[in-house]
Parts: C-alpha cells; structure tokens; sequence
C-alpha cells in the first residue's frame, strides 16, 4: 500500500470520492426527469467555457461555472415554455456550446496542451486547492438535497402535482438545473469534459433500475459513483490509463450489472406483453 | 365577494394563441356548493380549472378564490388551499416513488419550505388513504398501480392537502366503469364530510353503463360551449336530452344522447 502514502494519490481518492458523490447527486436529477442529455449539454458548455478561461487568460473554473450554470439558465426556461420540446431546447443549445468550445480551443496559441487536459481530465494531478473545492461542492449540494428533499421529491417524480399544490417548482427545477451545472463545472479539471457526463449519468442511471425509493436512489447513486472513481483511478494507476476514461468505463460496466438485475427490467416487460 | 362566496369570476378571457380557450367567462360558486361542469371537448372546461388556481394565461377579466387574487401574487397561496384532482396523467412505471410519498407531496405545499412533517402529518397522509379504502397500497411503487388505484390515491393525495375548494378534472375518464362508480361515491363522500366547494369537470353526463356521470351531491351544472359558458342553472332542469342534444351537437332524435356521444367519439 505504499502508493498510497503519495500525496498526490491521497488528493486523487479524495477528489474521487468528492467527484463522486457531487456528480451522481446531480445524475439523480438529470436521469429522473429524463433529461440525460442535459446532462452532457452541461459538460460541454462547461468545457467551452474552460477553453474560453484558457484563450483569454481566466480561471478555466470560472468560465466553465458561468458557462454551464449559463445553459441550464437557457435549457430550463426553453424546455418549460413548450414553443420547443426539451430535446429540441437541449440539443440548440448543446451545438452551440460545441461549437463555441471548438472555437475556443482554435483560438487558444501555442501546444495547448491545458486546454487538452480539460477534455480528458486527471485525478492524478489534482491540488488540495481542488479537493477542498470539490468537497465543498459536494457537501452544498447534499445539504441542499437533505434541506429541499420533499420539494425534489415532488418536482423530480410528479412536477404537475408540484405545481398544483402550491410548490414552487420552477425555483425548485432550475435550482437543480444550476447545481448540475456546478457541479460540472468543478469537477472538469478532475475527470475531463468529456467523460464526466457519463460520471453524472451512469450510477445515477444505474440506481434508478435498482430501486422505487427516491432516498435509496440518491444514496447508491453516490455510492456507485464513489466506487466508479475509485475503480478508475485504481485502473489508471496500476495500467498507466486515461483516469478519465476509465472512471467511465467503470460506471459503464456498473450500469450494464444494474440493468441485468434490475426489477424494473421484468415490470418493462411486463408492460409491453400486457 | 361575499362571505359565502367561494369562487367569482369576472368576465375572465384565457387565450392560446388567436384561439380563446375562455371568452368572457363569468362564475359565481357559493362555500360548500358542488358544481359540475360539462360541455364537448374543446369546451375550456379544464381551463376553467387551471384559471381558479392561476395557472392558466389571464388576458382579461378578474378571478379571485377563497377571497385571493391567484394571478395578483397570490397563486401558490390560492394552490395551497385549492385540491386539484387532473386528469390521469401518463405516469413511468420506474418513478421512484410510493404511494404514500405521492400522498404527502399533497401536504408539501401547506407545510412550506424546509419544514419537514410531524407526526400528525404523517397521520393525515394515512387517514386519507383510509378514506379512500387504499391504506394496503401506501408501500406499492406509484407506477404499478391500475388506473382505479391511481385515482383513489389523486383523491388521497387532494384530501390530504385538506382544501377548501375541490377541482376535479375528469377523474374518471380512464378508469373501468366499477372503478369509475366506486370514484363517484367516494367523491361525494369527500365533499360531505369536507364540506368544502367542489367544481367538477366532465365531459360525459353518463358513464358507460348509463350511471349518471356527476355525484348525487352535484345540484347546479355549467354547461360550456367554444369557451363559453352556454347554459347554467339547477342539475334537474338542464340534464334535459334536448338540451344535452345542442350541447353536444346531436342532431339525431331517436338515438340517445349516450349513443350520440359514443358514435361522436367522446367515450
């Protein structure tokens, strides 16, 4: 064990776990109210926005928070008035933000080789600095979730009825949408834009098959997501891999094992032979 | 506005688009009267709904419930107190979500931000499952319920919100014609306990079997025609078949009207 005496790999577990546990609570979100694909929109007006931080000389962090947190602010009100479908609105303004990033990353001088790091991402190079906002992040947002968790609960499963009962679900639902992109937003650096929305996707996508309880959901959705971290940093340190790469993979392979036991598989099916 | 009035509408229009889902509506409901609503498809029946607890688009006119201004900044104050029972809606059957926990999402607007629900709350959520005869299915997922089911819980869920007005949007438009008279007698024994107002929206004046389609409780009906309202008066004089003929536009005399609707494609 004597890897882990680094201190470099000491700030790569804890970044994991963080990464982890932040991006799967934010998955939850994104994957109960079937706007995965908002999801990756995030990550990639995050990324555009962390390549404008690099050509212009800012904080890659900043432009990716005012990037993503900028799109869900777009997605959300354009999804809600109806005139555009949710996937409509989300895949507008995923383009776009390609698009942006692939200018951005254009106009920047010289190897880029920043610049590049932000598509793949390292836990392996991470600072305190990072960690400490990681944990801060994530320690937000679970506090936000455990505060507001009637609300979500309502908004997330049944928003109609939200409505109707005198919740203020819009507040509720775009304050999701902004500490998804948040989240994304800080947890860039760490596992790369890329790959993390398959980080806020896939435990959380794998929770949903394993349970009807939206507690329990969030619950093993950080767990799984702690576990995908640490299983590709693991993977990455021992075959000298992409991190990035492999924490996706790894929620992957978690996703497919959730699907193959998953008690809502038979009920699907149930459904369509009924 | 009265003391006793719960409900007034003034010459309220509700627009979507060029097309006036509501033209010039005006309503007076009375504390503790149950109104039914019926009209065609197209009618703004459940516009009619979604402007007392203000979330249609008002163009013109004034609407206040309970003595509030839904579209004045008191539309979450007016929803707390309003039950509002839709129509069924398509729901996942992978929610994550049981039915007690779909029962008190209709507590959450009452009890208001970062207040979490005692014991008593806890208690209500039960008792309304009680009410409805659905206390063995509080742990059952959401999404595996039948249509009957779901609607039992709405009506748990709408109780539990213990309102003070009752909007029910064709609650039983979905559901089998057992399911639908079990709903009827449950409604009404909702209202006479709560004694609160109810409006109830439906589309058809029979069920199915012949059954009248309103609760006994239901004495007074609006009749709604292109956004407006055409007739309005005591039940046993309007649920006259010449006059549900021209509501529905049925020309034939010698079918019944339940025929009529049927080969019209409302059932």
């Amino acid at each position: 064990m004597d890897w882990l005496e680094h201190q470099f790999m000491q700030n790569a577990i804890a970044a994991g776990f963080f990464a982890g546990v932040a991006c799967s609570v934010a998955g939850v979100f994104v994957v109960t109210m079937h706007l995965s694909f908002l999801g990756v929109c995030i990550a990639h007006a995050a990324l555009a926005g962390a390549l404008m931080g690099e050509w212009l000389h800012f904080s890659p962090v900043l432009g990716a928070m005012a990037f993503s947190v900028g799109a869900a602010a777009v997605v959300g009100p354009l999804a809600d008035r109806g005139e555009l479908g949710p996937d409509s609105a989300i895949g507008i303004v995923f383009s776009l933000m390609l698009g942006l990033g692939l200018l951005f990353l254009g106009l920047i001088p010289g190897s880029r080789t920043e610049a590049l790091n932000l598509f793949w991402g390292s836990l392996l190079t991470v600072t305190r600095a990072d960690v400490t906002l990681l944990a801060m992040t994530a320690a937000v947002l679970v506090s936000l979730v455990i505060l507001f968790f009637k609300e979500i609960q309502a908004v997330l499963c049944h928003r109609q009825v939200a409505v109707a009962v005198g919740i203020p679900a819009a507040a509720i639902f775009y304050g999701m949408l902004t500490a998804t992109g948040v989240t994304v937003a800080v947890s860039l650096r760490s596992v790369g834009g890329l790959l993390i929305f398959s980080l806020i996707i896939s435990p959380a996508a794998a929770a949903f098959q394993l349970t009807y309880s939206l507690k329990r959901m969030f619950i093993i959705s950080a767990a799984l997501g702690v576990l995908a971290c640490w299983a590709g940093l693991a993977a990455s340190y021992l075959w000298d891999l992409r991190t990035g790469a492999c924490i996706a993979i790894a929620s992957s392979v978690m996703f497919a094992l959730a699907s193959a036991v998953s008690p809502k598989r038979r009920l699907l099916a149930g459904t369509r032979e009924g | 506005m009265t003391p006793d009035c719960s409900i007034q509408i003034e010459n309220a229009t509700v627009s979507f688009g060029k097309r006036h889902a509501l033209d010039g509506v005006s309503l007076e409901v009375q504390r503790g009267d149950f109104v039914g609503v019926i009209g065609p498809n197209g009618a703004g029946k459940t516009t009619l709904l979604t402007l007392l607890n203000g979330l249609a688009r008002l163009e013109s006119g004034r609407v206040a419930v309970l003595g509030l201004d839904p579209y004045n900044g008191s539309g979450r104050g007016v929803r707390k107190r309003v039950g509002y029972m839709p129509q069924t809606p398509r729901i996942d059957p992978r929610v994550p979500l049981n039915v007690r926990e779909a029962v008190m999402a209709g507590l959450s607007g009452r009890l208001g931000l970062l207040r979490r629900p005692g014991r008593a709350d806890l208690a209500a959520v039960d008792h309304a499952l009680e009410s409805v005869g659905a206390a063995h299915l509080s742990q059952r997922p959401l999404g595996k319920l039948s249509g009957g089911e779901y609607q039992k819980v709405a009506l748990a869920r709408v109780l539990a919100q213990r309102p003070e007005v009752f909007l029910f949007d064709e609650p039983t438009a979905a559901i089998d014609p057992r399911a639908q008279l079990d709903l009827l007698q449950l409604i009404q024994q909702v209202h006479a306990e709560c004694g609160a107002t109810s409006l109830y929206v439906t589309h058809n004046i029979r069920l199915q079997d012949g059954h009248a389609a309103l609760p006994d409780c239901c004495g007074r009906l609006v009749m709604m025609r292109h956004g407006r309202i055409w007739r309005d008066g005591p039940r046993d004089e309007l649920a006259a078949e010449p006059l549900l003929r021209e509501l529905y536009d049925c020309c034939s005399e010698s079918a019944p009207l339940y025929e009529s609707q049927r080969q019209a494609g409302s059932f």
